[in-house]
């Protein structure tokens, strides 16, 4: 006698049961959370905000891969002078009277409440639904109000004429840019250009995800353990917080 | 009335004056055509210093175009005949002087062919933005009390765009000091401080360019101005430089109070070089001691003493800006407390700048257009203050 053979629709159920799970379970495992490709059209939502949660004891000094991958994907030039735009760039801190050293990628916070914004006449500066802070190339008039404003020196003015626009991201002589969470990316279902760095160079020092989501590995881990926000004190809410500082 | 003629060497200074305007305006031109086709680059501006000294150009300008129009107010609004018999004089200032100011602001832009965007479209929230209706607010409101003045039918008006000018420009300076009282990011700004310490600036250097502009004019009709009316106006500006110090004071000790501000105020007034030397020998010195000697030192307090005060006074208003907004940018944003920080970014580090040629050419050109302006105003226009014995009188 022979075993009876499994009827394809039991097997399929079966299998779509296990990868169903297992996508359940992903997220836990990984890293980061897998943003949803957002068809061409629809606008930002609010239900999501995009953050990032950035483990300083995972970030190595020598390493700036982060650093690297932003500048090819958004082709910025190799920053040499401080007129060079630098949309990341890795701090090196030493505690005053202990001496520890820390190293972090720094960049956009990506606030709640954006001084850029707030400040930026033409209303080029603007936050996205998601939480993503842009600058509107079309309408920046290149004042640089929004780079007095910003704390964290998080924009760059672009000082020289842009010969190199194969980036991803448009970029024009006299108009403020900063980092745009690879938005273009982030639209397509992927994870920042940073973020796959950092994790291909086997740190994962950077967790990417939806901040408004409780079951998102991001929001799962900023509940576990403790972070700190840069310039807590002006309650600008960031998108982005850090560990071990 | 009588008309009142120029001596042939006053023609010969008008012009030479006009001519040497017009050469530093086209040189300013240049500067902003070679900053807007090569790229900010060729200033000495950076990602950390951000504005430099075109925007010290611009705010003494723009903070002075109202300072200037006290004389009219005090005319205007409190009847007194001796200032409102200057009031056309300052409305022409005023307006020159802001439009100078402008024309450097805009050609400093990285986008000044955009600036129909900015006068186009506003962000509600941004300071900036109220300040480009302040400014247009101003030259509507400056024009028209200029009309009540030259148009006898309108003579009726004068007091109530009087009463207006005064207020606006009241508000026009405060908004001017929110543009860096609402920056909460740096330890210079964020103060509630900066409002009222503008208005100050606003009111003595103001009268000190008004002072010089009066002066060259009398020279240039062979005039002398009354010393009872001379007396008047050089202690105002006396007293307008004590209370520019008293708000300087007051801004640097309420930073001194606060612990986390104390290395700012380290970094201002003993480390921080360049900064440290304008702060008390360009402001301190220069621009409030000498002055205040030369007004009030007994034996001293003449016309040419007075015009030295004045000239002074302007020379320590560019060395306070200059404190304020370089000096400002130029200490490092605090955003690791406890950590000493470095970066490829300049994190941690005191900013670098030394202001290039074509910052210098603007900003001259910029004063330049004002000047010009108010030599064809002087010209086309019967602004000349002239005193009647009465108001001599009243000004004893």
């Amino acid at each position: 006698m022979t075993a009876p053979a499994v009827p394809p629709r039991r097997q399929f159920l079966s299998q779509g049961a296990a990868l169903t799970a297992a996508l359940a379970i992903a997220p836990g495992l990984l890293l980061y959370d897998f943003a949803r490709a957002r068809p061409p059209g629809e606008p930002a939502s609010s239900a999501v905000r995009w953050g990032m949660l950035i483990d300083t004891t995972q970030c190595d000094s020598g390493c700036s891969a982060c650093v690297t991958a932003c500048r090819k994907e958004n082709a910025l030039p190799e920053p040499v002078r401080l007129t060079d735009p630098q949309w990341i760039r890795k701090v090196e801190l030493e505690q005053e009277g202990s001496g520890r050293k820390v190293s972090l990628p720094m960049m956009c916070q990506h606030c709640a409440d954006p001084p850029c914004v707030d400040v930026c006449p033409t209303g080029a500066s603007f936050k996205r639904a998601d939480g993503i802070v842009l600058v509107d190339k079309h309408r920046c008039i290149g004042c640089r109000y929004c780079m007095m404003a910003c704390p964290y020196k998080a924009r760059s003015f672009v000082h020289e004429p842009v010969t190199d626009h194969s980036g991803a991201t448009p970029r024009g002589q006299g108009t403020v840019e900063s980092c745009t969470l690879c938005v273009h990316r982030v639209d397509r279902g992927e994870i920042p250009a940073c973020v796959e760095a950092c994790a291909r160079e086997g740190h994962q020092a950077i967790l990417f995800g939806n901040l408004n989501d409780p079951d998102s590995a991001i929001s799962r881990r900023l509940r576990s353990v403790a972070s700190t926000r840069l310039r807590a004190d002006l309650n600008l809410d960031p998108g982005v917080a850090y560990e071990g500082i | 009335m009588t008309a009142v003629t120029a001596t042939r060497s006053g023609e010969r200074a008008y012009y030479g004056w006009f001519l040497f305007c017009a050469l530093l305006a086209l040189v300013g031109l240049w500067a902003a055509h070679q900053m807007e086709s090569q790229g900010h680059v060729i200033t000495g501006m950076n990602n950390q210093i951000v504005w430099g000294l075109p925007h010290v150009f611009a705010i003494f300008m723009i903070v002075s175009a109202s300072g200037v129009l006290n004389v009219a107010s005090v005319g205007s609004v409190f009847g007194r005949a001796v200032y409102k018999a200057r009031a056309p004089l300052a409305g022409l200032l005023s307006l020159a002087l802001l439009a100078g100011g402008l024309t450097v602001l805009m050609l400093d832009l990285g986008r000044p062919d955009r600036v129909i965007v900015a006068a186009t479209v506003y962000n509600a929230t941004s300071v900036f933005a109220w300040n480009v209706l302040l400014y247009t607010g101003l030259f509507v409101s400056v024009g028209f009390y200029l009309w009540t003045l030259m148009d006898r039918t309108m003579a009726a008006w004068t007091q109530p765009a009087g009463l207006l000018v005064f207020v606006w420009r009241f508000v026009l300076t405060t908004g001017t000091g929110l543009i860096f009282a609402f920056l909460v990011a740096r330890q210079a700004y964020a103060s509630a401080v900066l409002p009222p310490m503008f208005i100050a600036m606003s009111l003595a250097w103001g009268l000190a360019i008004f002072l010089l502009a009066q002066s060259a004019l009398l020279r240039w009709k062979a005039m002398a101005l009354h010393p009872g009316i001379h007396r008047r106006l050089k202690n105002l500006l006396g007293i307008f430089v004590f209370t520019v110090l008293y708000l300087v004071l007051a801004y640097h000790l309420t930073n001194a109070y606060f612990a986390r501000q104390m290395p700012f105020e380290r970094f201002v007034l003993r480390d921080g070089g360049v900064i440290t030397a304008l702060f008390w020998g360009g402001y301190g010195v220069l621009g409030t001691v000498l002055p205040l000697l030369l007004i009030f030192l007994p034996g001293l307090g003449t016309p040419r003493s007075v015009g030295a005060a004045a000239l002074l006074v302007i020379l320590g208003a560019f060395s306070l800006l200059y404190v304020f907004i370089v000096g400002g940018q130029s200490y490092p944003l605090q955003i690791f407390p406890g950590y000493v920080a470095h970066s490829t970014f300049g994190d941690g580090a005191v900013g670098e700048y030394v202001p290039s040629l074509p910052e210098w050419a603007l900003g001259v050109g910029g004063v330049a257009v004002a000047c010009l302006m108010t030599l064809v105003g002087v010209r086309v226009f019967n602004f000349l203050p002239r005193d009647v014995p009465e108001q001599a009188v009243e000004s004893n």
